[in-house]
């Protein structure tokens, strides 16, 4: 048997009666039956069918399901607008420690001094980095900043006695501010691009009015491309009485170098998860603090951190201020994820000022390189970038002529990528550029690793102008091969049957 | 060049020729001059990896964590032993630094994990469908309410029992402004949710009826006596649920809940000061293209191969953009891996064991500290794994004694529950001995009797 058919076994299906790992403490009290402790109708049955295994074969387990997956550690990941940047280690040995990872979320702020002081730091940091005077580190990811952001903005006209109905975002926009749109109770008005790749000013003229609540922005855009236009949009939406909104999904692009508060922006968040590198987990944890300017500050979510000074020379106390009467109130439990901000810390720490700056700067100069090498022979005849000036961090190409010329499709492109040993640029996305291709390489890569990369986009190429076939059908060296994802959602099996 | 980049001056020579510019100043002009720093950012330089580390673990020092106190805190978070074989699997490469994944064919570990994870759940709270989980347990009750007002044809109010986390209740309220939907508490009666109050306050306009089992207060609510008023209104039932106590208490599936969710912490997830951990969120199969965040499912590959896949992705933001089911994106795949491993570890047998321990520490505890001299119990209701008290002193001194002998005896109850004033809640795990559990009592009477209050 391969090691790829035997890994696709579930660990459910490792499992046989009287097969255990845990091993108890010792009830050390009496153990009367439960039902003298708990009436019997509050009871269950039978206990949930758990899988019956013991530990060498869970590790195997999961270690073997480890290496079905593809890593940023194994190799490059240049997935638009995700800024799959290194995850140093550093930051998990320090967010490890015990008076970190096993400090309880109640503990009573004077004896979590440590934890308060460092939330209080990063707060401080982000807001000179953001250009903003205060921040939240509440949100648990970027749409959750943004769903924060739009109700801060909802709380900032109630507070003046209006109530707007609509909120303002390019086409270009990630899906994630539509729909933090709709669940904040307000309309999505979609502002069109320009042919530099910016927003449509006369189009964005055209919408503004005083029903208009924010207006969202991702600068740079999800094109890759800052929005030289941006004093004159913040001056629009602020004439008109609306706030204006920052995604900070491309904060990568610009840190130490702009701030989106200079830019005008009223609420900013920053994904901790990209600029920050905490590790994507496959999924997860982030976090997505916001930072926000004074005539936002009164409605942020409780608690905050705060600092009080110390008299008599000694230290500062830092504290939750739950005394926030204007607050939208809480946006999840607790304080938020602690063990993100240790990790973002840690990051700001090592970096410094200068090394935020040189890792953006990199992060710059490694896409337009990119960009450069793609734009020669036959990806520059396929694949011909969208929008043809200088980027910033990341870029887009489509892949129409290539679809049109060759027959073969973005997506065939990408799977054909995998056998290269690549992860695949971002696809089909942003919507407003057909069979696009979005490329973020970040700052920690390599020259040579940009090279390879756009070497396999050439030899793919070249092997579709050959035999198109090839890429249509790919990937042949993954575990699985293409999945019918059209059966999974037409007859979603979703758990085991057991 | 920091220490994260590898960009050598030649490399950068040669970078910048093949662009065709002389410096990446012209790749940053197109950034307005009046918008371009002058200077970096006014934060410190950076530090060596040695430099980081100390700095970091000053102030960790500076917290008062389970390892230099006995904890008796809970609240929603709870100190279990989280098994070795969490860590050393979760910091694999391999789990930690992939994306959310788009790309299955590349992504079968993370997914079948998922997959995985969703049985489990699914068997946890005995309904159908689990999502591959959310940010954490609050958050997950106000994305039950936004799901139940499209699952309800447009209806804007929730029944909410007192009983339910404040912190949910909290969230709840702040979502609810976008929602423009109302909330109607009900009380609770000697711990429990008030069955005559709840009758009343639900309604035909009612979209949802939240219930917490064990309850903040620790009472184990009868959900299905309680679940008939939202049947009899065509509103959902939604249950937030300790997993850790799934072992033993009859699960949310079977007590008439369509929605049951829950903070996940307990289940292989550190303390972390709150987070990260995940929320986890099932319900019944009516309502799987309604559901929230990502979904694994079963699929095959083109040669036959079986493969898993996210499932069901026209509900989500990415697809669907202002029709999505909801926002989220980023969640938190990891923790819930690091459940999915707790999980498999304990096993049927301990699984259940586990919570028949946490039963019989917290019956024993219940005991022990109801006979100490200034000390009774709030509520009469049965308990799981937490317990309310009353003391005969001001909470927060009494707090502060314990804490001198190394005690954190547990989470006052006053700011959230004013009428509670005097309450004070205990929370019991596995790493809680007997002989902890003696120490508490004693502590708690020395500290009463030192500072009760004297008529």
């Amino acid at each position: 048997m391969s090691r790829q058919e035997e890994a696709v076994l579930t660990i459910f299906e490792r499992s046989k009666p009287g097969r255990r790992a845990a091993v108890l403490p010792e009830a050390e009290v009496p153990e009367p039956p439960l039902e003298e402790l708990i009436p019997a109708n509050l009871l269950r049955g039978e206990p949930p069918r758990l899988p019956e295994v013991a530990e060498p074969e869970i590790v195997r387990h999961y270690n073997r399901l480890s290496r079905r997956n593809f890593d940023l550690d194994t190799g490059f990941y240049p997935l638009g607008s995700c800024t799959m940047k290194h995850n140093p280690r550093l930051n998990e040995r320090v967010a490890a420690l015990p008076g970190h990872a096993r400090l309880h979320p109640a503990q009573e702020p004077k004896r979590a001094q440590g934890a308060l002081e460092m939330m209080w730091l990063l707060q401080e940091s982000l807001a000179e980095i953001c250009g903003l005077p205060h921040v939240s580190l509440q949100p648990s990811a970027g749409s959750h900043g943004e769903l924060a952001g739009l109700l801060l903005t909802r709380a900032f006209h109630a507070d003046r006695g209006e109530e707007r109905t609509k909120v303002l975002a390019p086409d270009t926009s990630h899906g994630t501010n539509p729909a933090s749109v709709t669940m904040a109770g307000y309309e999505i008005v979609k502002v069109e691009t320009d042919e530099r790749g910016g927003v449509d000013m006369d189009d964005l003229r055209a919408k503004v009015d005083d029903e208009v609540a924010c207006l969202m922005l991702t600068n740079p855009n999800t094109l890759g491309l800052f929005d030289e236009n941006i004093a004159e949009i913040a001056a629009l939406i602020h004439a008109a009485g609306g706030t204006l909104y920052y995604d900070g999904a491309n904060l990568n692009a610009v840190m130490g170098h702009s701030r989106p508060g200079d830019m005008g922006f009223d609420i900013v968040h920053v994904n901790l998860h990209k600029s920050f590198s905490q590790p994507h987990g496959g999924g997860g944890p982030g976090a997505g603090p916001i930072a926000v300017s004074e005539r936002i500050e009164p409605f942020l979510p409780r608690p905050h951190v705060v600092r009080g000074e110390g008299g008599n020379g000694s230290r500062a106390a830092y504290d939750l201020d739950f005394e926030r009467p204007k607050s939208i109130g809480r946006l999840r439990g607790f304080q938020g994820n602690f063990g993100v901000f240790v990790r973002s810390y840690a990051y700001i720490l090592s970096l410094g000022a200068d090394g935020l700056a040189e890792a953006s700067e990199t992060a710059v100069l490694n896409a337009n390189y990119l960009k450069a090498r793609l734009a020669e022979g036959r990806a520059g005849r396929h694949l011909p970038v969208a929008f043809d000036r200088h980027c910033m961090h990341e870029f887009v190409l489509s892949g129409k002529p290539m679809k049109k010329e060759l027959g073969v499709a973005t997506l065939d492109l990408a799977k054909r990528l995998l056998d290269f040993g690549f992860h695949p640029p971002t696809v089909y996305f942003p919507l407003l550029v057909e069979e696009a291709l979005m490329i973020e390489p970040t700052e920690t890569e390599t020259k040579e690793s940009l090279d390879a990369f756009a070497a396999a986009i050439d030899q793919i190429l070249a092997e579709a102008e050959e035999h198109p076939e090839k890429a249509k059908q790919a990937p042949y060296t993954t575990p699985v091969r293409r999945l019918d994802e059209v059966k999974a959602t037409r007859r979603p099996v979703v758990r085991q049957p057991l | 060049m920091t220490r994260y980049t590898s960009a050598t001056p030649e490399d950068r020579a040669e970078m910048l020729a093949a662009i065709g510019v002389e410096s990446t100043a012209e790749l940053f002009a197109q950034i307005p001059a009046p918008l371009r720093l002058e200077e970096p950012p006014a934060l410190p330089g950076g530090m060596s990896e040695a430099g980081v580390y100390e700095r970091l673990a000053e102030l960790a020092a500076r917290n008062v964590d389970c390892e230099r106190q006995v904890c008796f805190l809970g609240a929603g978070m709870y100190d279990h032993y989280v098994p070795a074989i969490v860590d050393a699997i979760t910091q694999r490469s391999e789990f930690l630094t992939p994306y959310t994944p788009y790309q299955p064919e590349i992504s079968q570990g993370g997914l079948q994990a998922m997959f995985e994870f969703q049985t489990m759940m699914s068997e946890l709270t005995g309904l159908p469908v689990s999502n591959a989980g959310l940010y954490e347990g609050p958050s997950s009750v106000a994305s039950a309410a936004y799901l139940a007002i499209g699952a309800t044809k447009g209806r804007r109010r929730f029944v909410v029992s007192r009983g339910l986390h404040p912190h949910s209740r909290e969230t709840l309220a702040t979502y609810c402004e976008g929602f423009d939907a109302a909330i109607e508490e009900v009380g609770l009666d000697d711990g429990a949710t008030d069955p005559g109050a709840l009758a009343t306050a639900v309604d035909g306009e009612t979209a949802a009826v939240f219930l917490q089992s064990p309850n903040f207060l620790g009472a184990i609510e009868d959900v299905e006596a309680l679940g008939a008023a939202a049947r009899e209104h065509g509103a959902l039932l939604v249950v937030a649920v300790d997993p850790m106590t799934l072992g033993v208490l009859k699960p949310p599936g079977e007590c008439g809940a369509d929605i049951a969710l829950g903070e996940g912490q307990p289940l292989g997830n550190r303390l972390d000061f709150g987070g990260p951990s995940f929320g986890f969120f099932c319900g019944s199969e009516a309502l799987i293209r309604r559901m929230p965040g990502r979904i694994a499912g079963e699929t095959d590959d083109v040669d036959g191969r079986r493969g898993f896949v996210l499932a069901l992705q026209t509900r989500e933001q990415h697809i669907r953009r202002e029709k999505a089911t909801h926002n989220i994106c980023t969640a938190q795949a990891l923790n819930a891996l690091a459940a999915t491993i707790h999980l498999a570890w304990l096993g049927r047998e301990g699984f259940r064991e586990l919570g028949e321990l946490l039963v019989r520490r917290t019956a024993y505890a219940r005991e022990r500290l109801a006979a100490v001299e200034g000390v009774e119990l709030l509520h009469g209701a049965p308990v799981a794994r937490e317990l309310a008290l009353r003391l005969a002193a001001p909470v927060d001194r009494v707090l502060d004694r314990c804490a001198e002998r190394g005690i954190a005896a547990g989470y006052p109850l006053g700011r959230e529950y004013p009428e509670h004033e005097d309450g004070l809640l205990v929370a019991i795990t596995e790493r809680r001995t007997k002989a902890q559990i003696d120490a508490l009592a004693d502590a708690l009477g020395a500290a009463v009797a030192a500072e009760a209050v004297t008529v």
